[in-house]
């Protein structure tokens, strides 16, 4: 990093950007490796050591005290006391701070402002003003624009560029193309926890997505052509609210038939978990249909729509998966419990279950120390084959399986890949939702990508990954005006960068 | 186990016992590691020095050692014991003044402090679990057998509705509810005991059934309130148990001296006494109080294990407490189970109830009927790490203390309410194990879990 530098991180969901900035940070410790400022090593043991050390964070998710104003929450982990022992805070001063800091680098905000009434924009500006308040020379973002609207980002982009002409560093972590290219100096592009490659704003979108994506890493999932059977899943105009009711799932169609693996991708975020939920009757579903080989499921408790032969493996295993303080055997009956062999009406079976857990570890090869093992001690993998194994093991109409294999080692993951598709070979229909573009086209048969709550478009597994890749941004080889709104701030913000929106139009002609 | 080369052939029974005990703690079946520890700790004193091989001995401390969770119980005991020690020499005015010339005659002050503690303590054991001089009186034919079991009699009076109350808390505990609502619980279940033991003409049998299954309704519509609260608008369990409390507290008040219900031949808030056919049995003969409430305490406890452990019911329960999204995403209705919960742990605080006055402790409604049984129950329930043997034992000890309690008072003039004292010693103790292991220098970080396992409620 050179002072005054504007420094853009681009990896996909998942690739170590957000690990590597919390070690600099100094929320985790580096396992090995050592981290040089100003050419000497630094040993951080928590943020307050980064903070000494003139490193800030804005954090993905505000590090902030709603019912606090701006003020307080600035002065709060560095507050000034006065009146000796009595310690009353000094929130003059911090106000004064507040305003001062504001002002040299012109970023209104009201200090005296409570947190939660503040739109998101102004919450990170209040996150940014309590960073410099702090003398930071190096600032890290993460992810400062994955919560912002058009109008908000550009802001942004225009602060970033006055803390860098007032010599900030800035560490910019984004998967956003046309901000990097809006705005970085240098891009360092991470995969997998590995710096694959360094490239300048100049380089083509293109020529990034390729970096970030990675062309050469291929799980290939051996696999014989699917045979597409009667439609078991139909979804209709379903519209669903995520937790803040705001709109997640807006208008959306799918099909997924028997026998096909239908593979959803797309980045996080884009309404795939409101989706699964909502087909899983976790959702309120506000509009629209969901029916499973004709029947109405729209509406359905949970528990129906599991007996109705729907398997899920949810997105994240240690909250809506697993019981962590649960065994493994009590875990692999976790939504059958209550049937035989399981459960005679109020009674559990426990030698059933121990027998039929002892069975579900050697067929799915779990690795643990015994059946009777807390599952919260087995490894990631392990965990996810103990999910894998619950919900194939009863007769199956429909497999949903989100992040499959996330947090999974190699192994693992060509093992829980050839369990699906031999679910899909004995006629099971099975919907894929993964952020891992990898994983989508190995297993699918047809790659629906989503895009702000809706599909963009359906494509086969053999389309170029730049292509998916686009669709995933939001660039729809038809709708080009879908992609004009959505690249909005990139391009305005570009207008004093001219490559990025040259190379954006380049694109859209090559779509 | 630090440095020894063959940890199994060393210690085959300890090691098992610890580390069962490790991987306990949310699961259900603690009371067999409970057990299987409880052998270990008389051998532990004498023990300590003789190593016939280094590693056997030197494992089996290291074992003991470890802040596990029976260690941190027993350590606690013996922690609130020597607090209460302190308490009781510095409310000892004559003891008291001893220490004023320590340097010169040093003995004086010990001598009368040690006095004074050891037959205060002596009186807790005597007035709780065995009195000796009894025992010789009954061989000399001075007093009767009645009196040798007197002590045992009157812990298992006191033991009986905590054990229930103990259970109720720990239930819901472990479904993730924290239900302080065991005292309102209890209330309603002793008014409506009371009022189904001296308003129903029923015969004998038939009607203590009625009135002992009337106390399990009434707790469970006190139960059933809070919890559907909870499950359909999210009102939080621990603030509209506690306000049930004073809606339960006073609604007794007011209705002790309604007419019908009040004593007729008396002016002071006393409601009529229940009839002798709806009254618990009393086990060993009039002269002592010991009734069948510890018995239904004993068979409640069993049922309650069961449900937790052996049903379809008490995995939904353990499941929604340890995760409530996994449970849901499993397909477990968390609202309908919340209902379960404080449905079940309002039956069992309304038995509670019922003991306070179908039992011998009372026999009709007074506002202090239910005394403190709800509270003391969720002392319990924490002290018996929310597993129902667990609770049990816990009971047991507490009302040990009560009973002990009686006689420390009337004979070695400590006030009564030193044993409150100490009850709360003890769980103040049990709730901060890591208080307990720097006190003790106890190795191994086991005892950190307890915390999360106490403070999860909330």
């Amino acid at each position: 990093m050179e002072p005054g530098e504007i420094h853009a991180l681009l990896g996909e969901n998942g690739a170590g950007k957000s690990t590597l900035m919390n070690v600099l940070y100094g929320l985790y410790q580096p396992d090995e490796g050592e981290i040089l400022v100003d050419g000497k090593p630094l040993k951080l043991k928590g943020p307050s050591d980064a903070i000494g050390a003139g490193i800030g964070m804005v954090h993905q998710h505000f590090m902030l005290v709603p019912v606090f104003t701006v003020a307080e929450n600035i002065m709060l982990g560095a507050e000034q006391v006065k009146g000796g022992i009595a310690g009353f805070l000094d929130r003059r001063r911090a106000r004064r701070e507040v305003t001062e800091v504001s002002e040299r680098y012109n970023l209104q905000v009201d200090p005296d402002a409570v947190i939660e009434d503040l739109p998101v924009g102004i919450q990170q500006r209040v996150e940014i003003v309590k960073a410099l308040t702090r003398d930071v020379d190096l600032l890290i973002l993460d992810e400062p624009t994955a919560v912002l609207t058009p109008q908000e980002t550009e802001e942004l982009l225009t602060v970033m560029r006055s803390l860098k002409a007032a010599g900030k560093s800035i560490v910019f972590i984004t998967h956003k193309l046309g901000e990097v290219k809006a705005i970085a100096d240098r891009i360092t592009v991470i995969r997998r926890g590995k710096t694959v490659g360094t490239a300048s704003p100049e380089a083509s979108r293109d020529e990034l997505a390729a970096l970030m994506v990675g062309r050469n890493v291929r799980l290939t999932v051996d696999k014989s052509p699917a045979t597409p059977g009667e439609p078991v899943l139909e979804v209709a105009g379903l519209v669903v609210d995520d937790d803040r009711q705001i709109r997640a799932v807006d208008g959306m169609d799918l099909t997924v038939r028997a026998g096909e693996v239908l593979g959803v991708a797309g980045v996080q975020g884009n309404g795939q978990t409101e989706l699964i939920e909502a087909i899983m009757g976790l959702r309120p579903v506000l509009a629209g249909t969901v029916s499973l080989i004709g029947d109405r499921i729209d509406g359905w408790t949970t528990k129906k729509v599991l007996r109705a032969g729907v398997g899920y493996v949810p997105e994240d295993r240690s909250v809506d998966g697993l019981v962590k303080e649960f065994s493994v055997a009590e875990n692999l009956v976790l939504d059958i419990y209550d049937r035989p062999p399981f459960g005679a009406g109020l009674a559990l079976k426990p030698d059933a279950i121990a027998t039929s857990a002892k069975e579900r570890i050697e067929q799915f090869d779990v690795r643990t120390s015994s059946a009777d093992a807390p599952v919260g001690t087995l490894s990631g993998g392990n965990q996810q084959k103990v999910i894998v194994a619950r919900e194939l093991s009863r007769p199956l109409k429909l497999l949903i399986a989100a992040q499959p294999t996330r947090g999974v080692d190699v192994g693992s993951i060509e093992f829980i890949h050839s369990q699906i598709i031999h679910e899909r070979d004995v006629g099971t229909a099975v919907m894929v939702v993964s952020s891992e573009l990898d994983e989508v086209i190995g297993l699918a048969d047809r790659i629906a990508v989503m895009y702000r709550g809706r599909i963009i478009g359906i494509v086969g597994p053999d389309t170029p990954r730049e292509e998916i890749g686009l669709l995933m941004a939001g660039i729809s080889p038809d709708a080009a005006h879908e992609r004009s709104t959505d690249a909005a701030p990139a391009d305005g913000a570009a207008t004093d960068g001219s490559p990025a929106s040259d190379a954006g139009s380049a694109n859209e002609d090559e779509a | 186990m630090s440095n020894d080369p063959t940890p199994q052939s060393g210690s085959p029974d300890k090691e098992p016992a610890s580390e069962a005990q490790a991987a306990q703690n949310a699961l259900g079946n603690t009371e067999r590691a409970e057990l299987a520890t409880e052998p270990n700790t008389p051998a532990s004193k004498p023990e300590p020095q003789q190593e016939p091989r280094p590693s056997l001995g030197r494992l089996f401390i290291d074992n003991l050692w470890a802040a596990n969770t029976f260690t941190v119980t027993l350590l606690s005991l013996v922690l609130a014991i020597v607090v209460g020690a302190v308490l009781m020499i510095i409310s000892d005015p004559a003891v008291l003044s001893t220490y004023s010339y320590i340097t010169s005659r040093p003995s004086d002050a010990i001598n009368s402090s040690w006095t004074l503690v050891s037959e205060a303590y002596a009186n807790l054991f005597k007035g709780s679990i065995f009195d000796p001089e009894a025992f010789a009186g009954w061989l000399d034919g001075t007093n009767s057998w009645q009196a040798v079991l007197a002590p045992i009699s009157e812990t298992l009076t006191y033991a009986a509705p905590l054990v229930f109350t103990g259970l109720s808390v720990a239930l819901a505990f472990r479904g993730g509810l924290f239900n302080i609502g065991a005292q309102g619980q209890a209330t309603i279940g002793v008014i409506m005991a009371a009022l189904a033991g001296f308003l129903l003409p029923l015969p004998p049998g038939l009607h203590l059934l009625v009135a002992v299954l009337a106390g399990a309704l009434g707790g469970a519509i006190w139960g059933f309130i809070p919890g559907i609260l909870k499950a359909r608008a999210g009102a939080h369990e621990v603030i509209n148990t506690i306000m049930l409390n004073y809606v339960a507290t006073y609604f007794l008040t007011w209705l002790i001296v309604q007419n019908g219900v009040q004593d007729p031949n008396r002016t002071d808030a006393i409601s009529r006494a229940v009839d002798t056919s709806a009254q618990l049995p009393r086990l060993l003969g009039d002269n002592l109080r010991v009734h069948a409430g510890i018995l239904l305490a004993v068979l409640a406890t069993w049922a309650v294990a069961w449900l937790l452990n052996r049903s379809t019911l008490g995995f939904e329960l353990r499941a929604v407490g340890a995760n409530p999204d996994a449970a849901r995403t499993a397909g477990i209705s968390v609202t309908r189970t919340y209902i379960l919960i404080m449905v079940f742990a309002g039956i069992l605080a309304g038995l509670g109830g019922s003991n306070m006055v179908l039992g011998s402790t009372a026999s009709a409604l007074t506002p202090l009927v239910v005394a403190q049984i709800g509270f003391d129950g969720i002392l319990v329930a924490l002290l018996g790490r929310v597993k129902p043997w667990g609770v049990l034992l816990a009971a047991l000890l507490f009302g040990a203390l009560q009973a002990g309690g009686n006689r420390m008072q009337s004979y070695s003039g400590i006030s009564l309410e030193l044993v409150t004292v100490l009850q709360a010693l003890i769980v103040i103790f049990i709730a901060a194990p890591a208080l307990v292991k720097a006190i003790f220098q106890l190795r191994a970080a086991r005892a950190a879990r307890l915390q999360t396992s106490l403070a999860k409620g909330w």
